[in-house]
Protein backbone atom coordinates (compact mmCIF):
# COMPACT_ATOMS: atom_id res chain seq x y z
CA UNK A 1 0.00 0.00 0.00
CA UNK A 2 2.63 2.33 0.63
CA UNK A 3 3.88 4.08 -1.77
CA UNK A 4 6.94 6.09 -0.22
CA UNK A 5 7.58 5.56 3.33
CA UNK A 6 7.72 8.77 4.57
CA UNK A 7 4.23 9.76 3.43
CA UNK A 8 2.31 6.73 5.79
CA UNK A 9 5.66 7.50 8.57
CA UNK A 10 3.57 10.38 8.74
CA UNK A 11 0.20 9.24 8.95
CA UNK A 12 1.11 6.86 11.78
CA UNK A 13 2.29 9.82 13.81
CA UNK A 14 -1.18 11.12 13.34
CA UNK A 15 -2.45 8.42 14.19
CA UNK A 16 -0.85 7.44 17.26
CA UNK A 17 -1.59 10.78 18.42
CA UNK A 18 -5.20 11.16 17.78
CA UNK A 19 -5.68 8.03 19.36
CA UNK A 20 -3.94 9.00 22.30
CA UNK A 21 -6.17 11.64 22.60
CA UNK A 22 -9.26 9.86 22.19
CA UNK A 23 -7.37 7.30 24.94
CA UNK A 24 -6.23 9.68 27.58
CA UNK A 25 -9.77 9.09 29.68
CA UNK A 26 -8.39 6.09 29.78
CA UNK A 27 -4.63 6.50 30.73
CA UNK A 28 -6.34 9.22 33.53
CA UNK A 29 -8.39 6.30 35.01
CA UNK A 30 -5.35 4.41 35.48
CA UNK A 31 -3.32 7.19 36.49
CA UNK A 32 -5.53 8.43 39.19
CA UNK A 33 -6.16 4.82 40.32
CA UNK A 34 -2.00 4.55 41.44
CA UNK A 35 -2.28 8.19 42.46
CA UNK A 36 -1.81 8.35 46.57
CA UNK A 37 -4.29 10.12 48.80
CA UNK A 38 -2.00 13.52 49.74
CA UNK A 39 -1.74 14.06 45.72
CA UNK A 40 -5.59 13.11 44.97
CA UNK A 41 -5.75 17.06 45.47
CA UNK A 42 -2.76 18.63 43.82
CA UNK A 43 -2.88 21.67 41.71
CA UNK A 44 -1.80 21.24 38.86
CA UNK A 45 -2.42 16.89 39.19
CA UNK A 46 0.92 15.09 38.38
CA UNK A 47 0.54 13.59 35.18
CA UNK A 48 2.28 10.21 35.99
CA UNK A 49 1.58 7.99 39.32
CA UNK A 50 5.29 9.67 40.51
CA UNK A 51 4.08 8.22 44.00
CA UNK A 52 2.74 5.40 42.71
CA UNK A 53 0.54 3.51 45.04
CA UNK A 54 -1.61 0.18 45.06
CA UNK A 55 -3.74 1.22 47.90
CA UNK A 56 -6.15 1.82 45.72
CA UNK A 57 -6.30 -1.71 44.46
CA UNK A 58 -6.03 -2.80 47.89
CA UNK A 59 -8.95 -1.25 48.53
CA UNK A 60 -10.79 -3.18 46.05
CA UNK A 61 -9.83 -6.42 47.19
CA UNK A 62 -10.86 -5.60 50.67
CA UNK A 63 -14.16 -3.86 49.31
CA UNK A 64 -15.13 -4.89 46.08
CA UNK A 65 -14.44 -8.47 45.54
CA UNK A 66 -18.43 -9.72 46.51
CA UNK A 67 -19.68 -7.54 43.88
CA UNK A 68 -17.14 -8.77 41.38
CA UNK A 69 -18.40 -12.06 41.86
CA UNK A 70 -21.86 -11.06 41.71
CA UNK A 71 -21.56 -9.76 37.96
CA UNK A 72 -19.66 -12.75 36.93
CA UNK A 73 -22.14 -15.11 37.73
CA UNK A 74 -25.03 -12.65 36.41
CA UNK A 75 -23.04 -12.25 33.49
CA UNK A 76 -22.82 -15.85 32.62
CA UNK A 77 -26.13 -16.71 33.41
CA UNK A 78 -26.95 -14.37 31.03
CA UNK A 79 -25.27 -15.68 28.30
CA UNK A 80 -26.54 -18.99 29.04
CA UNK A 81 -30.19 -17.71 29.02
CA UNK A 82 -29.45 -15.41 25.95
CA UNK A 83 -27.91 -18.26 23.76
CA UNK A 84 -30.69 -21.24 24.81
CA UNK A 85 -33.32 -18.51 24.10
CA UNK A 86 -31.92 -17.15 20.26
CA UNK A 87 -29.92 -20.05 19.13
CA UNK A 88 -32.70 -22.24 17.92
CA UNK A 89 -34.83 -18.51 17.52
CA UNK A 90 -31.92 -17.95 14.68
CA UNK A 91 -31.94 -21.61 13.43
CA UNK A 92 -35.84 -21.12 12.69
CA UNK A 93 -35.75 -17.66 11.36
CA UNK A 94 -32.75 -18.62 9.43
CA UNK A 95 -33.35 -22.26 7.91
CA UNK A 96 -37.27 -23.41 8.77
CA UNK A 97 -38.83 -19.83 7.50
CA UNK A 98 -41.98 -20.36 9.04
CA UNK A 99 -45.10 -18.12 8.37
CA UNK A 100 -44.83 -15.33 10.83
CA UNK A 101 -41.27 -15.07 11.01
CA UNK A 102 -40.78 -11.55 9.66
CA UNK A 103 -43.13 -10.21 12.12
CA UNK A 104 -41.23 -11.67 14.83
CA UNK A 105 -37.88 -10.34 13.10
CA UNK A 106 -39.68 -6.81 12.85
CA UNK A 107 -40.47 -7.55 16.31
CA UNK A 108 -37.18 -7.97 17.60
CA UNK A 109 -35.70 -4.92 16.01
CA UNK A 110 -38.82 -2.83 17.46
CA UNK A 111 -37.71 -4.40 20.74
CA UNK A 112 -34.09 -3.17 20.64
CA UNK A 113 -35.23 0.55 20.42
CA UNK A 114 -37.18 0.47 23.76
CA UNK A 115 -35.12 2.32 26.00
CA UNK A 116 -33.44 0.78 28.86
CA UNK A 117 -35.04 3.11 31.41
CA UNK A 118 -38.57 2.31 30.59
CA UNK A 119 -38.21 -1.54 30.56
CA UNK A 120 -36.81 -1.15 33.84
CA UNK A 121 -39.61 0.76 35.54
CA UNK A 122 -41.75 -2.11 33.97
CA UNK A 123 -39.72 -4.77 35.24
CA UNK A 124 -39.76 -2.84 38.69
CA UNK A 125 -43.50 -3.13 39.12
CA UNK A 126 -43.67 -6.75 37.85
CA UNK A 127 -40.98 -7.99 40.33
CA UNK A 128 -42.33 -6.35 43.09
CA UNK A 129 -45.95 -7.88 43.02
CA UNK A 130 -43.78 -11.12 42.00
CA UNK A 131 -41.21 -10.44 45.05
CA UNK A 132 -38.36 -10.74 42.52
CA UNK A 133 -36.59 -7.62 43.40
CA UNK A 134 -33.17 -7.56 44.84
CA UNK A 135 -32.59 -11.51 43.08
CA UNK A 136 -30.08 -12.26 41.31
CA UNK A 137 -32.01 -14.45 38.55
CA UNK A 138 -34.22 -11.49 38.32
CA UNK A 139 -31.42 -9.29 37.02
CA UNK A 140 -30.11 -12.00 34.67
CA UNK A 141 -33.51 -12.05 33.19
CA UNK A 142 -33.70 -8.18 32.85
CA UNK A 143 -30.26 -8.25 31.71
CA UNK A 144 -30.49 -10.44 28.74
CA UNK A 145 -33.43 -7.95 27.04
CA UNK A 146 -30.31 -5.96 26.33
CA UNK A 147 -28.93 -8.92 24.05
CA UNK A 148 -31.71 -11.20 23.43
CA UNK A 149 -33.42 -9.15 19.86
CA UNK A 150 -29.21 -8.42 18.72
CA UNK A 151 -28.17 -12.34 19.51
CA UNK A 152 -31.57 -13.54 17.31
CA UNK A 153 -29.95 -11.34 14.67
CA UNK A 154 -26.83 -12.37 14.45
CA UNK A 155 -27.40 -15.98 14.84
CA UNK A 156 -30.29 -15.51 11.85
CA UNK A 157 -27.46 -13.51 9.52
CA UNK A 158 -25.22 -16.87 10.53
CA UNK A 159 -26.73 -19.79 9.94
CA UNK A 160 -28.75 -18.24 7.02
CA UNK A 161 -24.99 -19.26 5.58
CA UNK A 162 -25.11 -22.59 6.35
CA UNK A 163 -25.54 -24.88 3.37
CA UNK A 164 -29.07 -26.48 2.58
CA UNK A 165 -27.54 -29.31 1.12
CA UNK A 166 -25.81 -30.11 4.67
CA UNK A 167 -28.97 -30.22 6.41
CA UNK A 168 -30.74 -32.16 3.49
CA UNK A 169 -28.22 -34.92 3.81
CA UNK A 170 -29.03 -35.02 7.77
CA UNK A 171 -32.58 -34.96 6.76
CA UNK A 172 -32.14 -38.19 4.58
CA UNK A 173 -30.02 -39.80 7.19
CA UNK A 174 -33.21 -39.44 9.19
CA UNK A 175 -32.32 -36.64 11.63
CA UNK A 176 -35.09 -34.02 12.48
CA UNK A 177 -35.18 -31.02 13.14
CA UNK A 178 -33.82 -30.91 16.60
CA UNK A 179 -31.06 -33.57 15.83
CA UNK A 180 -30.14 -31.16 13.06
CA UNK A 181 -29.70 -28.58 15.50
CA UNK A 182 -28.03 -30.06 18.09
CA UNK A 183 -25.19 -31.94 16.53
CA UNK A 184 -25.14 -29.59 12.90
CA UNK A 185 -26.28 -26.12 12.85
CA UNK A 186 -25.21 -25.31 16.47
CA UNK A 187 -21.73 -26.74 16.19
CA UNK A 188 -21.37 -24.90 12.56
CA UNK A 189 -22.22 -21.57 14.46
CA UNK A 190 -19.43 -21.58 16.96
CA UNK A 191 -18.34 -17.92 15.83
CA UNK A 192 -21.69 -16.41 16.28
CA UNK A 193 -21.95 -18.30 19.60
CA UNK A 194 -18.73 -16.66 20.20
CA UNK A 195 -20.33 -13.17 19.17
CA UNK A 196 -23.24 -13.43 20.55
CA UNK A 197 -21.80 -14.73 24.01
CA UNK A 198 -18.99 -11.80 24.26
CA UNK A 199 -21.50 -9.09 23.76
CA UNK A 200 -24.18 -10.79 26.15
CA UNK A 201 -21.37 -10.74 28.72
CA UNK A 202 -20.17 -7.62 28.27
CA UNK A 203 -23.49 -5.68 28.22
CA UNK A 204 -24.40 -7.49 31.25
CA UNK A 205 -21.50 -6.81 33.23
CA UNK A 206 -21.73 -3.11 32.09
CA UNK A 207 -25.58 -2.78 33.38
CA UNK A 208 -26.64 0.20 35.67
CA UNK A 209 -29.87 0.77 34.67
CA UNK A 210 -31.42 -2.67 35.31
CA UNK A 211 -28.66 -2.94 38.55
CA UNK A 212 -29.89 0.56 40.04
CA UNK A 213 -33.57 -0.18 39.97
CA UNK A 214 -34.22 -4.14 40.65
CA UNK A 215 -31.68 -5.11 42.96
CA UNK A 216 -30.55 -1.82 44.82
CA UNK A 217 -29.67 -2.02 48.51
CA UNK A 218 -30.22 -5.94 47.94
CA UNK A 219 -27.38 -8.63 49.21
CA UNK A 220 -26.21 -9.28 45.69
CA UNK A 221 -25.07 -5.93 43.84
CA UNK A 222 -23.08 -6.11 40.47
CA UNK A 223 -19.81 -4.12 40.84
CA UNK A 224 -21.66 -1.03 38.47
CA UNK A 225 -23.44 -0.28 41.87
CA UNK A 226 -20.27 -0.71 43.98
CA UNK A 227 -18.78 1.93 41.93
CA UNK A 228 -21.95 3.69 41.86
CA UNK A 229 -22.27 3.74 45.55
CA UNK A 230 -18.62 4.97 46.24
CA UNK A 231 -19.04 7.89 44.14
CA UNK A 232 -22.99 8.76 46.12
CA UNK A 233 -21.32 8.45 49.05
CA UNK A 234 -19.69 11.36 48.35
CA UNK A 235 -16.06 9.55 49.22
CA UNK A 236 -12.88 11.58 48.11
CA UNK A 237 -10.97 8.20 47.88
CA UNK A 238 -10.83 8.35 44.24
CA UNK A 239 -7.79 6.05 43.75
CA UNK A 240 -10.33 3.29 45.10
CA UNK A 241 -12.94 4.15 42.45
CA UNK A 242 -10.54 4.77 39.66
CA UNK A 243 -9.43 1.50 40.58
CA UNK A 244 -12.75 -0.17 41.43
CA UNK A 245 -13.43 0.95 37.52
CA UNK A 246 -9.97 -0.03 35.98
CA UNK A 247 -10.98 -3.36 37.40
CA UNK A 248 -14.34 -3.41 36.10
CA UNK A 249 -12.75 -2.66 32.65
CA UNK A 250 -10.85 -5.61 32.60
CA UNK A 251 -13.25 -7.89 30.33
CA UNK A 252 -14.06 -5.20 28.09
CA UNK A 253 -9.77 -4.87 27.79
CA UNK A 254 -9.44 -9.44 27.73
CA UNK A 255 -12.41 -9.07 24.75
CA UNK A 256 -10.86 -6.50 22.42
CA UNK A 257 -7.32 -8.20 22.72
CA UNK A 258 -8.23 -12.11 22.77
CA UNK A 259 -11.94 -11.66 20.43
CA UNK A 260 -11.35 -7.93 18.42
CA UNK A 261 -12.68 -9.87 15.44
CA UNK A 262 -15.66 -10.96 17.13
CA UNK A 263 -16.33 -7.50 18.44
CA UNK A 264 -16.10 -5.47 15.04
CA UNK A 265 -17.78 -8.39 13.39
CA UNK A 266 -20.91 -7.59 15.90
CA UNK A 267 -20.60 -3.67 15.28
CA UNK A 268 -20.79 -3.76 11.73
CA UNK A 269 -23.85 -6.42 11.90
CA UNK A 270 -25.65 -2.98 12.14
CA UNK A 271 -28.21 -3.15 14.89
CA UNK A 272 -25.99 -2.84 17.94
CA UNK A 273 -26.31 -0.41 20.34
CA UNK A 274 -24.00 2.27 20.83
CA UNK B 1 -40.55 -35.16 -2.27
CA UNK B 2 -41.21 -32.51 -5.02
CA UNK B 3 -40.93 -29.40 -2.66
CA UNK B 4 -38.55 -30.70 -0.66
CA UNK B 5 -36.44 -30.41 -3.64
CA UNK B 6 -37.28 -26.64 -3.88
CA UNK B 7 -36.36 -25.95 -0.11
CA UNK B 8 -32.91 -28.41 0.27
CA UNK B 9 -32.24 -29.50 3.60
CA UNK B 10 -35.76 -28.65 5.53
CA UNK B 11 -38.61 -30.64 5.95
CA UNK B 12 -41.81 -29.85 3.61
CA UNK B 13 -44.51 -27.87 4.16
CA UNK B 14 -46.41 -28.22 7.50
CA UNK B 15 -44.30 -29.99 9.63
CA UNK B 16 -41.51 -27.33 8.47
CA UNK B 17 -43.94 -24.97 9.98
CA UNK B 18 -44.50 -26.70 13.49
CA UNK B 19 -40.99 -27.51 14.26
CA UNK B 20 -39.97 -23.90 12.82
CA UNK B 21 -42.73 -22.46 15.83
CA UNK B 22 -41.10 -25.14 18.40
CA UNK B 23 -37.79 -23.74 17.66
CA UNK B 24 -39.37 -20.13 18.31
CA UNK B 25 -41.89 -20.79 21.22
CA UNK B 26 -39.03 -19.61 23.89
CA UNK B 27 -38.03 -16.61 22.23
CA UNK B 28 -41.93 -15.51 21.26
CA UNK B 29 -42.83 -16.32 24.84
CA UNK B 30 -40.06 -14.86 26.22
CA UNK B 31 -40.69 -11.17 23.88
CA UNK B 32 -44.38 -10.89 25.37
CA UNK B 33 -43.47 -12.15 29.01
CA UNK B 34 -40.02 -9.53 29.04
CA UNK B 35 -40.89 -6.67 26.39
CA UNK B 36 -43.90 -6.89 25.78
CA UNK B 37 -45.72 -7.04 29.31
CA UNK B 38 -43.18 -4.50 31.17
CA UNK B 39 -44.00 -2.02 27.97
CA UNK B 40 -48.15 -2.86 29.32
CA UNK B 41 -47.41 -2.58 32.98
CA UNK B 42 -45.77 0.89 32.10
CA UNK B 43 -49.22 2.25 29.66
CA UNK B 44 -50.88 0.36 33.05
CA UNK B 45 -48.99 2.56 35.51
CA UNK B 46 -49.09 6.04 33.56
CA UNK B 47 -52.91 6.15 33.24
CA UNK B 48 -53.43 5.59 37.57
CA UNK B 49 -52.59 7.36 40.29
CA UNK B 50 -50.22 5.23 41.78
CA UNK B 51 -48.68 5.04 45.64
CA UNK B 52 -46.03 3.17 46.64
CA UNK B 53 -49.03 1.48 48.84
CA UNK B 54 -51.58 1.09 46.06
CA UNK B 55 -48.53 -0.12 44.24
CA UNK B 56 -48.16 -3.08 45.90
CA UNK B 57 -51.43 -3.71 46.44
CA UNK B 58 -52.32 -2.95 42.74
CA UNK B 59 -55.98 -1.13 43.00
CA UNK B 60 -54.48 2.07 42.09
CA UNK B 61 -57.61 4.46 41.23
CA UNK B 62 -57.46 4.85 37.11
CA UNK B 63 -57.12 8.28 36.21
CA UNK B 64 -57.23 8.53 32.63
CA UNK B 65 -54.42 10.91 31.24
CA UNK B 66 -54.33 13.01 34.23
CA UNK B 67 -50.70 12.17 34.32
CA UNK B 68 -49.94 13.22 30.81
CA UNK B 69 -51.26 16.51 32.07
CA UNK B 70 -49.31 16.72 34.91
CA UNK B 71 -46.33 16.18 33.15
CA UNK B 72 -46.88 18.67 30.29
CA UNK B 73 -47.86 21.09 32.86
CA UNK B 74 -44.80 20.67 34.45
CA UNK B 75 -42.61 23.40 34.48
CA UNK B 76 -39.71 20.86 33.88
CA UNK B 77 -41.26 19.45 31.05
CA UNK B 78 -40.24 22.61 28.28
CA UNK B 79 -36.22 22.59 29.66
CA UNK B 80 -36.24 18.61 29.51
CA UNK B 81 -37.77 18.95 25.92
CA UNK B 82 -35.06 20.96 25.01
CA UNK B 83 -32.33 19.46 26.51
CA UNK B 84 -33.02 15.80 24.92
CA UNK B 85 -32.94 18.10 21.44
CA UNK B 86 -30.43 19.53 22.21
CA UNK B 87 -28.31 16.42 23.66
CA UNK B 88 -29.37 14.46 20.75
CA UNK B 89 -28.42 16.50 18.25
CA UNK B 90 -25.43 17.80 19.18
CA UNK B 91 -23.70 14.51 20.25
CA UNK B 92 -25.16 12.95 16.63
CA UNK B 93 -23.53 15.52 14.72
CA UNK B 94 -19.36 15.52 16.88
CA UNK B 95 -20.11 11.42 16.75
CA UNK B 96 -20.76 11.81 13.21
CA UNK B 97 -18.13 14.27 11.58
CA UNK B 98 -15.86 13.08 14.33
CA UNK B 99 -16.26 9.13 13.26
CA UNK B 100 -16.34 9.84 9.77
CA UNK B 101 -12.92 12.23 9.36
CA UNK B 102 -11.15 9.33 11.70
CA UNK B 103 -12.81 6.43 9.06
CA UNK B 104 -11.62 8.26 6.37
CA UNK B 105 -8.17 8.81 7.57
CA UNK B 106 -7.99 4.85 8.61
CA UNK B 107 -8.58 4.04 5.35
CA UNK B 108 -5.28 5.03 4.18
CA UNK B 109 -4.19 2.10 5.45
CA UNK B 110 -0.65 3.55 6.82
CA UNK B 111 1.51 1.30 9.67
CA UNK B 112 -0.29 0.57 12.95
CA UNK B 113 -3.79 1.78 11.15
CA UNK B 114 -5.39 -1.95 12.14
CA UNK B 115 -4.11 -1.56 15.26
CA UNK B 116 -4.70 1.53 16.27
CA UNK B 117 -8.17 1.65 14.84
CA UNK B 118 -9.06 -1.36 17.17
CA UNK B 119 -7.75 0.83 20.43
CA UNK B 120 -10.46 3.45 19.27
CA UNK B 121 -12.93 0.69 20.09
CA UNK B 122 -12.03 1.00 23.79
CA UNK B 123 -14.59 3.69 25.16
CA UNK B 124 -17.19 2.06 23.41
CA UNK B 125 -16.48 -1.23 25.26
CA UNK B 126 -16.29 0.14 28.47
CA UNK B 127 -18.71 0.42 30.97
CA UNK B 128 -21.05 3.28 31.06
CA UNK B 129 -20.15 3.73 34.82
CA UNK B 130 -16.58 3.48 34.39
CA UNK B 131 -16.62 5.94 31.70
CA UNK B 132 -18.68 8.29 33.38
CA UNK B 133 -16.99 7.92 36.88
CA UNK B 134 -13.76 8.68 35.22
CA UNK B 135 -15.05 11.88 32.89
CA UNK B 136 -16.68 13.59 36.79
CA UNK B 137 -13.32 13.26 38.12
CA UNK B 138 -11.62 14.73 35.16
CA UNK B 139 -14.09 17.67 34.67
CA UNK B 140 -14.27 18.34 38.72
CA UNK B 141 -13.90 21.39 39.64
CA UNK B 142 -10.85 21.63 41.77
CA UNK B 143 -8.90 18.52 41.13
CA UNK B 144 -9.88 17.81 37.27
CA UNK B 145 -7.12 17.65 34.92
CA UNK B 146 -9.63 19.71 32.20
CA UNK B 147 -9.35 22.49 34.21
CA UNK B 148 -5.86 22.32 35.04
CA UNK B 149 -5.45 22.12 31.39
CA UNK B 150 -7.01 25.36 30.76
CA UNK B 151 -5.28 26.78 33.59
CA UNK B 152 -2.37 26.19 32.21
CA UNK B 153 -2.87 27.93 29.14
CA UNK B 154 -4.44 30.92 31.23
CA UNK B 155 -8.56 30.31 31.09
CA UNK B 156 -10.18 30.52 34.11
CA UNK B 157 -11.40 27.34 35.78
CA UNK B 158 -15.04 26.09 34.73
CA UNK B 159 -17.46 24.47 37.02
CA UNK B 160 -18.38 21.86 34.51
CA UNK B 161 -20.50 19.75 36.52
CA UNK B 162 -21.77 21.96 39.32
CA UNK B 163 -22.54 25.29 37.27
CA UNK B 164 -26.49 25.14 35.53
CA UNK B 165 -24.89 26.48 32.28
CA UNK B 166 -22.22 24.30 31.99
CA UNK B 167 -23.51 20.45 32.93
CA UNK B 168 -25.38 19.91 29.70
CA UNK B 169 -22.33 20.27 27.45
CA UNK B 170 -20.06 18.54 30.26
CA UNK B 171 -22.32 15.26 29.57
CA UNK B 172 -22.71 15.86 26.08
CA UNK B 173 -18.58 15.69 25.71
CA UNK B 174 -18.53 12.24 27.14
CA UNK B 175 -21.58 11.06 25.25
CA UNK B 176 -19.61 12.18 22.05
CA UNK B 177 -16.51 10.60 23.27
CA UNK B 178 -18.31 7.46 23.59
CA UNK B 179 -20.25 7.58 20.53
CA UNK B 180 -17.15 8.31 18.24
CA UNK B 181 -16.12 4.30 18.10
CA UNK B 182 -19.57 3.04 16.77
CA UNK B 183 -19.89 5.38 13.91
CA UNK B 184 -16.21 5.05 13.08
CA UNK B 185 -16.44 1.63 12.50
CA UNK B 186 -20.03 1.48 10.81
CA UNK B 187 -18.71 4.06 8.80
CA UNK B 188 -15.36 2.26 8.33
CA UNK B 189 -17.10 -0.84 6.70
CA UNK B 190 -19.46 1.25 4.60
CA UNK B 191 -16.09 2.92 2.93
CA UNK B 192 -14.84 -0.72 2.25
CA UNK B 193 -17.63 -1.09 -0.06
CA UNK B 194 -16.49 1.94 -2.62
CA UNK B 195 -14.80 0.54 -5.34
CA UNK B 196 -10.74 1.78 -5.37
CA UNK B 197 -11.48 1.94 -9.13
CA UNK B 198 -13.36 4.92 -8.46
CA UNK B 199 -10.98 6.92 -6.34
CA UNK B 200 -8.09 5.85 -9.73
CA UNK B 201 -10.52 7.05 -11.86
CA UNK B 202 -10.63 10.73 -10.11
CA UNK B 203 -7.00 10.92 -9.53
CA UNK B 204 -6.24 10.28 -13.19
CA UNK B 205 -8.60 13.14 -13.81
CA UNK B 206 -6.86 15.08 -11.41
CA UNK B 207 -8.97 15.53 -8.84
CA UNK B 208 -7.73 16.29 -4.99
CA UNK B 209 -8.22 14.86 -1.74
CA UNK B 210 -10.86 16.98 -1.37
CA UNK B 211 -12.98 16.93 -4.15
CA UNK B 212 -12.98 12.83 -4.33
CA UNK B 213 -14.42 13.09 -0.64
CA UNK B 214 -17.34 15.66 -1.53
CA UNK B 215 -17.53 13.83 -5.21
CA UNK B 216 -17.10 10.06 -4.30
CA UNK B 217 -17.06 9.33 -0.66
CA UNK B 218 -19.56 11.28 0.87
CA UNK B 219 -22.31 10.42 -2.00
CA UNK B 220 -21.70 6.84 -1.79
CA UNK B 221 -21.35 6.72 1.86
CA UNK B 222 -25.01 8.20 1.85
CA UNK B 223 -27.11 4.73 2.78
CA UNK B 224 -24.49 3.83 5.41
CA UNK B 225 -24.35 7.29 6.92
CA UNK B 226 -28.41 7.49 7.04
CA UNK B 227 -28.77 4.36 9.00
CA UNK B 228 -25.48 5.27 11.11
CA UNK B 229 -27.48 8.58 12.11
CA UNK B 230 -30.77 7.32 12.51
CA UNK B 231 -29.68 4.10 14.72
CA UNK B 232 -27.52 6.91 16.64
CA UNK B 233 -30.81 9.02 16.80
CA UNK B 234 -32.56 6.21 18.74
CA UNK B 235 -29.84 5.30 21.10
CA UNK B 236 -29.15 8.68 21.92
CA UNK B 237 -32.54 9.41 22.42
CA UNK B 238 -32.00 6.58 25.38
CA UNK B 239 -29.37 7.76 26.31
CA UNK B 240 -29.51 7.56 30.33
CA UNK B 241 -26.46 6.13 32.16
CA UNK B 242 -24.11 9.25 31.33
CA UNK B 243 -26.14 11.84 32.68
CA UNK B 244 -27.64 10.15 35.58
CA UNK B 245 -24.16 8.91 37.09
CA UNK B 246 -22.75 12.39 36.11
CA UNK B 247 -25.24 15.17 37.71
CA UNK B 248 -28.28 13.43 38.00
CA UNK B 249 -29.92 15.55 35.63
CA UNK B 250 -28.57 18.67 37.44
CA UNK B 251 -28.05 21.12 38.76
CA UNK B 252 -31.32 22.55 38.79
CA UNK B 253 -32.64 20.00 36.30
CA UNK B 254 -30.39 22.16 33.52
CA UNK B 255 -28.70 18.65 32.03
CA UNK B 256 -32.00 16.51 32.55
CA UNK B 257 -33.88 14.99 29.87
CA UNK B 258 -36.42 13.19 29.10
CA UNK B 259 -34.86 10.04 30.30
CA UNK B 260 -33.37 11.34 33.44
CA UNK B 261 -36.37 13.26 33.95
CA UNK B 262 -38.37 10.15 34.08
CA UNK B 263 -36.26 7.95 36.09
CA UNK B 264 -36.02 10.86 38.59
CA UNK B 265 -39.64 11.19 39.04
CA UNK B 266 -40.35 7.21 39.49
CA UNK B 267 -37.25 6.63 41.67
CA UNK B 268 -35.19 9.64 42.29
CA UNK B 269 -37.41 11.02 44.90
CA UNK B 270 -38.32 10.01 48.16
CA UNK B 271 -42.08 10.58 47.41
CA UNK B 272 -41.71 7.92 44.10
CA UNK B 273 -44.33 9.72 41.51
CA UNK B 274 -44.48 6.39 39.45
CA UNK B 275 -47.19 7.52 37.12
CA UNK B 276 -45.81 10.89 36.04
CA UNK B 277 -42.15 9.22 35.89
CA UNK B 278 -43.89 6.49 33.57
CA UNK B 279 -46.10 8.74 31.35
CA UNK B 280 -42.53 10.85 30.42
CA UNK B 281 -41.00 7.51 29.78
CA UNK B 282 -43.95 6.63 27.27
CA UNK B 283 -43.57 9.66 25.85
CA UNK B 284 -39.98 8.76 25.04
CA UNK B 285 -40.94 5.18 23.93
CA UNK B 286 -43.20 6.91 21.14
CA UNK B 287 -40.19 9.01 20.12
CA UNK B 288 -37.87 6.38 19.80
CA UNK B 289 -40.23 3.94 18.04
CA UNK B 290 -41.09 6.46 15.36
CA UNK B 291 -37.49 7.12 14.94
CA UNK B 292 -36.87 3.24 14.61
CA UNK B 293 -39.67 2.97 12.46
CA UNK B 294 -38.15 5.51 9.67
CA UNK B 295 -34.83 3.17 10.38
CA UNK B 296 -36.20 0.19 9.57
CA UNK B 297 -37.94 1.69 6.68
CA UNK B 298 -34.54 3.26 5.15
CA UNK B 299 -32.80 0.02 5.72
CA UNK B 300 -35.53 -1.98 3.97
CA UNK B 301 -35.46 0.45 0.98
CA UNK B 302 -31.49 -0.30 0.45
CA UNK B 303 -31.57 -3.91 1.11
CA UNK B 304 -34.01 -3.58 -1.84
CA UNK B 305 -32.30 -1.47 -4.09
Amino acid sequence: MSRSGKRTGWKTAVGVLLTGIMLFPVYWMLNVSFTRDQDMRKSPPDLFPVHGTLAGYRTVLDEQLPYLGTSLVIGLGTVVLTVALSAPAGYALAKLRPRGGGVLNFLLLAAQMIPGIIMAMGFYAIYLQLGLLQSVPGLIVADSTLAVPFAVLIFTAFMSGIPGELLQAARTDGAGPLRTFWSIVLPMSRNAVVTVSLFAFLWSWSDFVFAGTLVNGGAHEPITLGIYHYIGNNNQEWNAIMATAVVASLPAAVILVLAQRYVAAGVTAGAVKD
Amino acid sequence: MSHSRSQPGVPPGEARGRAAWAFLTPVTLYLALFYAYPLYRNVDLSLRDYTVRSFVQGDAPFTGLANYRTVFDDPTFAPALLHTVVFTAVCLVFQYVIGLALAVFFNQHFRLSVTLRALFLVPWLLPLIVSASTWSWMLNSESGIINAALHAIGVDPVNWLTSPSWSLTSVIIANIWIGVPFNLVVLYSGLQSIPASLYEAAAIDGANAWQRFWRITFPLLRPVSAITLLLGLVYTLKVFDIIWIMTKGGPADSSSTFATWSYQLGFGNLVPAFGPGAAVGNLLVVAALVFGLVYLRVQRKQALS
